[in-house]
């Protein structure tokens, strides 16, 4: 399941082309992502651990090449359509960390005014249409703004990114057939991370690969290491960029590994075994691509020592700025239940 | 000039509107089971083979095409969830329900998603979507054997959706208010839900004028005056509302008929101010009564107007059953017009 890239095996599954495809600068912007979303769910870890009620969380700790590699191949003007497990989308299309760490805290600066949390995090302006913990219904999101996109001909691309867990649900496989009749520049994404809650994959999904599916939907689907973010990259890049021309969908499964619970406070050791988390995290997704980066001496320790320095500073000013924050007033209960065609035509909305 | 009595069903109606929408607004596009039919056929000459289950969407496809007129498959929680994802990027997508009774096969994406995004977002996007519903019996109560379309397509089952804050809730009732109310629908930018009631789909004619317009959502509107009793009705059940006031008058009394028209926001001070000159309500759904329209609407009324109400609050509903098939039973189950007499009978006694 997982390729246990060690120090003495480095990088012996890409090839070296794939990693000069991308520039120095792609590369360093791959692990600067991938360090912040590990850093931001380190942090949140701590601040659970440590007492502060910042709602249900479900982290993406060890995922992050998934999330990175999908939205290093897309253009800002994309969008992405999350699950549940969403900050690590979140990071990768580049929703700022101060606010959705003031949204966890439920403060008026947060992503979404503190209205929703971390199942619901939601920034437009960077083409995040929102974490859905219903499972499986982003996908559908996605499809329509795939469809938007065609009609409207912006030439936008989507990533609709579900796990496992949503590849048993019907909405997925309805999303994949619209998408896949109005050929839909949408890409799929499948972040099979071994486990819906406590069920293992193999027990629910009746096919080895959740990209067979694919077939059934007449478009391409692969299966790529999801622990290896230049393998997640070249995947997304080649089915986006057949979106981008018309040709259709995609369905890309990441085989990748969560390694906490389903959500804070739950252990994993009832339904897994140590043996299985340290194999997996030997394949670790940021040692693989700063081994990878050093070897080919594409970048020094000291570039990723700022980086990591930089985004422990980023972490430390998140957490300043949500608890100086304002919490919401009272008033803000009853704002935006309804949309107000005013501010909708002050704002230029739709 | 437009003629100015110019009749149309309540169907043609709806169709204008879309149509009049479609040409203003480029980013207007319709979704749902069969609003054309016979899809990707155009090669062999066959298009606009259905139309929808109202046939309200009949003729567009040859005016706008398969880009902006999109026959979905049979999937309600994949079409409804695309037409969220496309209005919350760009399009105002109208989609068509075919019956209510099918919203169990998407009502997450109505309830959960399109209801609460624009709340639990913070307010950053707008929803500008439409989703028509045909809901209600099919029979006319006229007829005294044969079945009508039973338990799965006949419900009303508006409740359901109007208990949802963040969606507005409109049923309109004549070919005027389902215009009106239909272009309100598409031009406001969060979610509507617009229920249509199949029996007034061709039953109901009337004049429409032939330019744009809008009824405003929110409002409900005194039909008929009278200061004896206010009789509020839903739908179609605003129509056996009229039946009743007639035969009332016959006897001398003298009934208001409130159109109540948008379910959330309820125009609750037009309900009030009637009550508060009538002095005695009656509320008619077609809805079954247990946390129903009617029980919301006799429940504000006390809660707000107790003090007007020379006598108790009545409503007349569909019993607590299933709609039944034989149209003998199906009769039954819908409100009539000699309940509500009786009930007025009752509060005048």
């Amino acid at each position: 399941m997982f390729t246990n890239e060690t120090a003495e095996n480095p990088a012996s599954n890409v090839h070296p082309k794939r990693v000069c495809d991308l520039t120095r600068a792609r590369l360093l912007w791959m692990y600067d992502r991938m360090t912040l979303i590990r850093e931001f769910e380190e942090r949140l870890k701590w601040l659970v651990e440590t007492g502060v009620p910042v709602g249900p969380v479900h982290f993406y700790t060890g995922q992050e090449a998934v999330a990175v590699g999908v939205c290093a191949a897309m253009e800002p003007g994309d969008w992405i359509a999350s699950t549940h497990r969403g900050h690590g989308h979140c990071i990768a299309k580049g929703v700022d960390v101060r606010a959705m760490m003031a949204e966890l805290y439920g403060k008026v600066t947060g992503t979404n005014r503190g209205k929703g949390g971390s199942m619901h995090i939601t920034d437009v302006q960077v083409g995040m249409l929102g974490v859905n913990p219903i499972v499986g219904m982003g996908t559908t999101h996605a499809v329509g703004a795939a469809l938007a996109a065609k009609t409207l001909r912006t030439g936008r691309v989507v990533a609709a990114f579900f796990g496992d867990g949503a590849a048993s649900i019907g909405a997925l496989h309805e999303a994949m057939n619209l998408a896949s009749i109005w050929k839909l520049p949408v890409v799929f994404v499948c972040e099979n991370n071994g486990y819906a809650q406590a069920t293992p994959a193999e027990y629910a999904i009746a096919v080895r690969n959740i990209a067979d599916r694919a077939a059934a939907y007449s478009m391409p689907g692969v299966v790529v290491d999801g622990q290896d973010v230049i393998s997640v990259w070249e995947a997304a890049d080649v089915a986006l960029r057949r979106a981008r021309a018309g040709s259709g969908p995609s369905l890309i499964e990441c085989k990748t590994y969560r390694y906490y619970g389903h959500h804070q406070g739950d252990d994993p050791h009832r339904y897994r075994t140590i043996e299985e988390e340290n194999a997996a995290r030997a394949g670790d997704c940021i040692n693989r691509l700063r081994e990878r980066l050093l070897i080919r001496e594409l970048v020094g320790a000291e570039d990723l020592a700022a980086i990591d320095d930089k985004n422990r500073t980023l972490l430390d000013e998140a957490v300043a700025f949500a608890e100086k924050s304002p919490l919401p007033e009272v008033a803000e209960l009853y704002k935006n239940v309804y949309v107000s065609d005013l501010e909708a035509n002050a704002n230029g909305k739709n | 000039m437009a003629r100015t009595n110019r009749e149309l069903s309540f169907s043609e109606a709806i169709n204008e509107a879309i149509r009049q929408e479609m040409r203003l607004d480029p980013t207007v596009v319709v979704m749902g089971e069969d609003i054309a039919g016979a899809a990707g056929r155009a090669h062999l000459g066959l298009i606009d083979a259905w139309g929808g289950p109202l046939r309200a969407t009949r003729g567009l496809i040859t005016e706008f095409g398969p880009e902006r007129i999109l026959d979905t498959p049979i999937a309600e929680m994949g079409f409804v969830g695309a037409a969220i994802g496309a209005a919350m990027t760009g399009l105002r997508p109208i989609v068509e329900i075919m019956f209510v009774d099918l919203i169990g096969c998407c009502y997450d994406q109505i309830m959960n998603q399109a209801a609460k995004m624009h709340y639990m977002m913070g307010g950053q996007l707008n929803l500008p979507l439409v989703i028509r519903i045909a809901y209600g019996t099919l029979g006319d109560g006229r007829r005294t054997y044969g079945g009508g379309a039973a338990a799965q397509h006949s419900q009303t089952l508006y409740s359901v959706l109007a208990h949802i804050p963040g969606l507005k809730v409109v049923v309109p009732t004549t070919a005027y208010n389902a215009k009106g109310l239909l272009t309100a629908a598409i031009r406001h930018a969060g979610p509507v839900i617009v229920m249509e009631h199949k029996f007034l789909g061709s039953a109901a004619k009337g004049v429409v004028p032939e330019e744009p317009y809008t009824v405003p959502i929110g409002r409900a509107e005194i039909i008929r005056d009278g200061h004896d009793v206010t009789l509020c009705g839903i739908g179609r059940m605003t129509h056996i509302c009229l039946e009743a006031a007639e035969a009332l008058e016959a006897e001398g009394i003298r009934a208001e008929v409130v159109d109540v028209l948008t379910l959330t926001p309820l125009d609750e001070p037009t309900i009030l101010e009637s009550v508060s000159r009538t002095r005695r309500l009656i509320v008619v759904d077609e809805d079954t009564p247990t946390a129903s329209m009617a029980r919301d609407i006799a429940a504000r009324v006390a809660d707000r107007g107790f003090d007007w109400l020379d006598a108790p609050i009545k409503t007349v509903t569909a019993p607590e059953t299933p709609v039944p098939f034989s149209a003998v039973l199906e009769a039954h189950y819908v409100p009539r017009s000699a309940q509500i007499v009786a009930a007025a009978h009752e509060l005048l006694g």
